[in-house]
């Protein structure tokens, strides 16, 4: 029992280390910027996937939780011009305390409500933002990088900052899954009701996954404007991430941390490949055909499937 | 605030699918708007090759996205519904099939702009000083119409009386020698087929491109909820204090601010009181 | 939990896999094609709310292609274009130009179109020392002031007041003088941009402002807005609009019964065919900005019949606006200015080709072509057209001369303006 969190511990340093690795190769700029999308939704499908997948309760409201981590950094840039660690650490706070607020709500609200009242909330975020000039408000905002990373391209630094951040947030999603929180989450997804009467701490349990999911996908936002350069509402907002959020997860499989990481490497890479092969319509059109064929055919998602092979 | 009443009539008519689909038979079809904008495409078809009517098309079309519907619900059931997991993935599942939709027309008729023509279009009537656009009148009319419709489907007829009874008691349904899934099915139907014709309003009171849809999610389940899940009257007024909020806030403190006072009502009457205005 | 054991290997096996297959899978794309034509690379917006000008623009890029290889390429090379849809979102554009660059190894790149497009593209550009060719952006380089950024949207020195210029220029020379002005816009980057020039315009020009708000792109119904600016009874109001909004206004102020002396200004949308065809007589006295007109004096420019010929047989083929005489003439004169340069210079050096270009005054279809400060046009020739006399929604009346008259700039006039708006609204 003692060897499984330093395992864990090893296998994360391998990874950070093969990410460093690959980031020193310098072998393609291109690489980079592809590995970076796919990193961060990595990120953002795991962090999806702490309230979605393990606690069932659907976010819709990712865009506003990426783009509250983005603008809190944009916010920082304009005002102070403070680091990038600083930057994550602080989209990441905010969003968690946006995450808490939900939080809240899941007293009142279950099931599609839920859902819908994050989708709510996503509307009047973007509102709020548009409207204020200091971010740059509906014309979107140059944010220029700070010169001098402290290794390579300031892409390749940005590259290897999502692979950290990937490796701690696949990291708390596997410690949760695998503590009591988790299997807490797990009783309260099946019957919340009986959950409570078995002596459940429900809410605590709720308020940390959202609070949790929220930071993380603060975390994700927040180097995201040093990545584009341009932050406007739109794209920060994109419907895209909610939708991604929710699909790389059930592709993957929502009841284990690797899932959301199969499906965001998966269909992350695929979307990254069609935008520069085939026309994005098509894109689209991949990933709604991609999504409907999965729920219907292998509704566990990959890991489902795998497991059906096995046999167990 | 007359502006915001017939704002709000076309608001109903265009949340009542969903209304009936979400709020009765508790199906998250959040592919809904992709209909509605299909309908619009098939309004536009007409009115652009034959000068038909758009609002005739869409009265025209509805056993066309009954059908459809109808073959929708019945692929839902059968991967979900039989199998009880049915409210993640079938919310995916719908994700698919808004954007199938969405793209198949972007890839069929292009990104431009469309719009119809028609002889109200332009044109408006003067009521004690208040110009009244048959632009929005008559959307708002229609819409009226149709909520009467369901409303009269759902009282007063025996497969409307079994849909109410389905989202209640399905045991009590079976044991009255209905099928319940063939009554959803119907259900379903008619819901899309409402599509249709919300489509075809909506392409006469706003330019369509095939990405529209997605600001109506929003407005759609933000009524639906608001109404109490599945009370036509319900959404009726939903609707409408909707389309009031909107326009008051627009006329008096500046539009910029519109959409989010009306999702920030969502968001407190969700906060205060989950079941709606009008819930049961 | 004994499981855990396998599990653990087993899901690290299950991602090595996929990615290892995704890297193998994707080698097969990044195989590079032959070093002979001279690649020019772009990102586009096909799909998205940018795409009804993404994809005209497209087509009059690749006219220009044809046309050069027709005549033997440059450099003696033939031209290949290498181009990918931006989805009209800025997130994607980084990944784009750097595939383009690294991985097609591209020779020169151009920019999307839009201003939204382009700004991210701007650092990449600089890192690099490329020289851009800008589609249509606004003020991009303001913040930057990089020397090798060319723009070819006719915005001139001041970007910001290049839209509303015309429009208040005109209203300050009309008799009686109106006084009072609303302006009214959405909340998004083109409409923003060009309500902070109207505001400068306002004051420069002496005006009162009565109202000044904005709306989100998203309204369905415009008509509480009109009603509120008509009870301002402003004398002039300028609308800073995308496509849907333009159309939504235009109608409500109809239905409203909105009455100003002057009204229009910064409408997008109107100059789509699709969107002329279905206004029809509503368009009537609209003042608008404009980029293109079918009118005599535009059309003394050389080359610019054959390339609207060419345009217009191609364009139902590929689903794009069928008249093509807003933006498609500047999308082919940016490339045919790059193709100059290049030819001019015998070089595809970044450096020397910015030069050149820095220094030349450039012959294009849409006129002569000078850049200056940040590279925009030396001199700014947005055109404010009014629509006059359209009957009915028949496209045909839109080919030729004398529905969409140039009032603005002086040297482009073709007709006057008919004043006020109730006059030419019949």
């Amino acid at each position: 029992m003692m060897a499984r969190p330093a395992r864990a511990l090893l296998v994360g340093l391998a990874v950070v280390g093969a990410g460093i690795v690959v980031a020193a190769l310098r072998v393609n700029q291109y690489v980079y910027f592809a590995g970076y999308v796919v990193l961060q939704y990595v990120v953002i499908a795991t962090a999806w996937n702490i309230l979605g997948g393990y606690a069932g309760y659907v976010n819709f409201g990712t865009p506003a939780f990426f783009a509250l981590g983005a603008y809190t950094a944009v916010f920082l840039i304009q005002s102070t011009r403070a680091p990038l660690p600083v930057l994550i650490l602080a989209g990441g706070l905010v969003s968690a305390l946006l995450g808490l607020g939900i939080g809240y709500l899941t007293l009142r609200l279950r099931g599609v409500f839920f859902s819908i009242a994050t989708l709510a909330l996503s509307i009047v975020l973007q509102t709020m933002i548009i409207n204020w000039e200091y971010v740059g408000g509906s014309r979107g905002l140059s944010v220029i990088r700070p010169s001098g990373p402290p290794f390579g391209s300031y892409v390749t630094f940005l590259f290897t900052v999502m692979v950290l951040l990937s490796v701690v947030a696949v990291t708390v999603a596997r410690f949760i899954e695998r503590s009591w929180i988790g299997r807490g989450l797990a009783a309260l997804r099946d019957n919340e009701e009986a959950a409570e009467c078995m002596g459940v701490p429900t809410l605590r349990l709720k308020l940390f996954a959202t609070t949790v999911s929220g930071f993380l996908l603060g975390v994700a936002g927040a180097p995201f404007p040093y990545y584009v350069t341009f932050v406007e509402p739109n794209s920060a907002f994109n419907l895209d991430y909610a939708v991604n959020a929710l699909a790389m997860p059930m592709i993957g499989g929502t009841t284990s941390w690797v899932g959301p990481v199969i499906g965001a490497v998966l269909l992350g890479t695929a979307q990254q490949l069609a935008t520069v092969t085939i026309s994005s319509e098509m894109n689209l059109f991949i990933v709604g055909v991609v999504l409907v064929a999965f729920v219907v055919l292998a509704p566990e998602g990959i890991l489902g499937l795998v497991r059906r092979l096995r046999g167990r | 605030m007359v502006a915001g009443l017939l704002l709000g009539g076309f608001y109903a008519a265009v949340s009542l699918g969903v209304s009936l689909i979400f709020g009765l038979l508790d199906i998250a079809n959040i592919a809904q708007p992709a209909f509605v904008i299909l309908g619009s495409y098939a309004a536009y078809v007409m009115n652009s090759s034959f000068g038909l009517d758009p609002i005739l098309t869409g009265l025209l079309f509805t056993p066309v996205f009954y059908f459809l519907g109808a073959v929708v619900y019945r692929l839902y059931y059968g991967s979900f519904e039989r199998r009880g997991d049915e409210s993640l993935r079938g919310l995916v599942f719908f994700f698919g099939v808004l954007f199938i939709i969405e793209v198949s027309l972007s890839l069929k008729y292009g990104v431009d702009y469309r719009l119809v023509d028609a002889a109200y279009i332009g044109k408006s009537i003067d009521l004690g000083g208040v110009g009244i656009a048959f632009r929005l009148l008559v959307p708002c009319l229609v819409g009226l119409a149709m909520t009467l419709a369901l409303h009269l489907f759902l009282s007063r007829t025996f497969y409307g009386r079994a849909v109410m009874a389905v989202s209640q008691d399905r045991l009590a349904l079976r044991l009255m020698g209905a099928d319940p899934v063939q009554i959803k099915t119907i259900a379903f139907g008619v819901g899309i087929a409402a599509a249709s014709l919300a489509g075809a309003l909506l392409i006469t009171i706003a330019p369509v491109v095939p990405s529209t849809d997605r600001d109506y999610i929003g407005r759609m389940f933000a009524i639906t909820v608001l109404g109490g899940m599945g009370s036509v009257a319900g959404t009726l007024v939903a609707a409408v204090i909707l389309g009031v909020a909107e326009s008051l806030m627009a006329t008096f403190f500046g539009p910029s601010w519109s959409l989010a006072v009306s999702f920030g009502i969502l968001l407190v009457v969700l906060a205060v009181r989950p079941a709606g205005l009008f819930g049961r | 939990m004994k499981r855990s054991g396998t599990w653990g290997l087993l899901n690290w096996a299950l991602i090595g896999a996929t990615v290892g297959a995704l890297v193998l899978a994707s080698g097969g794309v990044f195989v590079a094609r032959g070093a002979d034509p001279i690649k020019i690379g772009f990102g586009m917006a096909l799909t998205g709310g940018l795409s009804a000008n993404g994809k005209p623009a497209l087509l009059a890029v690749q006219i220009w292609k044809d046309d050069v290889n027709k005549r033997g390429g440059l450099l003696g090379r033939p031209v290949e274009l290498v181009y990918y849809d931006d989805q009209t979102n800025p997130a994607t554009v980084p990944g784009i130009y750097t595939k383009l660059l690294d991985v097609d190894k591209v020779d020169l790149i151009i920019s999307g179109y839009g201003t939204n497009l382009i700004a991210p593209l701007m650092p990449i550009a600089m890192e690099r020392k490329l020289t851009i060719l800008g589609m249509f952006g606004l003020a991009n380089n303001e913040k930057y002031r990089y020397p090798n950024f060319f723009q070819i949207q006719p915005a001139g020195p001041d970007p910001q007041t290049s839209t509303a210029i015309g429009f208040f220029e005109l209203a300050a020379t009309q008799t009686p003088r109106p006084q009072t002005v609303a302006i009214v816009g959405a909340d998004a980057e083109y409409p923003q941009n060009a309500l902070v020039g109207a505001r400068e315009l306002i004051k420069k020009f002496g005006f009162k402002t009565v109202y000044d708000k904005t709306y989100p792109p998203s309204t369905v119904d415009y008509t509480p807005i009109v009603r509120a600016i008509k009870a301002t009874n402003a004398d002039i109001v300028f609308v800073a609009s995308y496509p849907p909004d333009s159309v939504g206004m235009l109608r409500a102020a109809h239905e409203v019964g909105l009455q100003p002396k002057i009204f229009g200004g910064g409408m997008v949308g109107l100059q789509f065919t699709s969107v002329m065809t279905s206004m029809g007589s509503m368009l009537n006295g609209v003042v608008n900005y404009d980029f293109w007109a079918p009118e005599p004096t535009m059309l003394a420019f050389p080359g610019i019949k054959e390339f609207l010929n060419e345009y217009q047989a191609r364009a139902a083929k590929a689903g794009v606006d069928p008249l093509g005489y807003y933006l498609p003439p500047y999308s082919y004169a940016l490339v045919q200015v790059l193709g100059q340069a290049v030819d001019a210079t015998k070089s595809l050096d970044q450096q020397k080709l910015a030069d050149y270009i820095r220094a030349t005054e450039f012959n294009t279809i849409v006129g002569r072509v000078k850049f200056g400060k940040n590279g925009e046009w030396a001199k700014g020739r947005t055109l404010m057209v009014q629509y006059q006399k359209v009957h009915g929604t028949g496209i045909e009346q839109f080919r030729g001369p004398g529905k969409k008259v140039v009032l603005y700039p002086e040297e482009l006039k073709s007709g006057a303006i008919i004043y006020p708006y109730s006059a030419a609204k019949n």
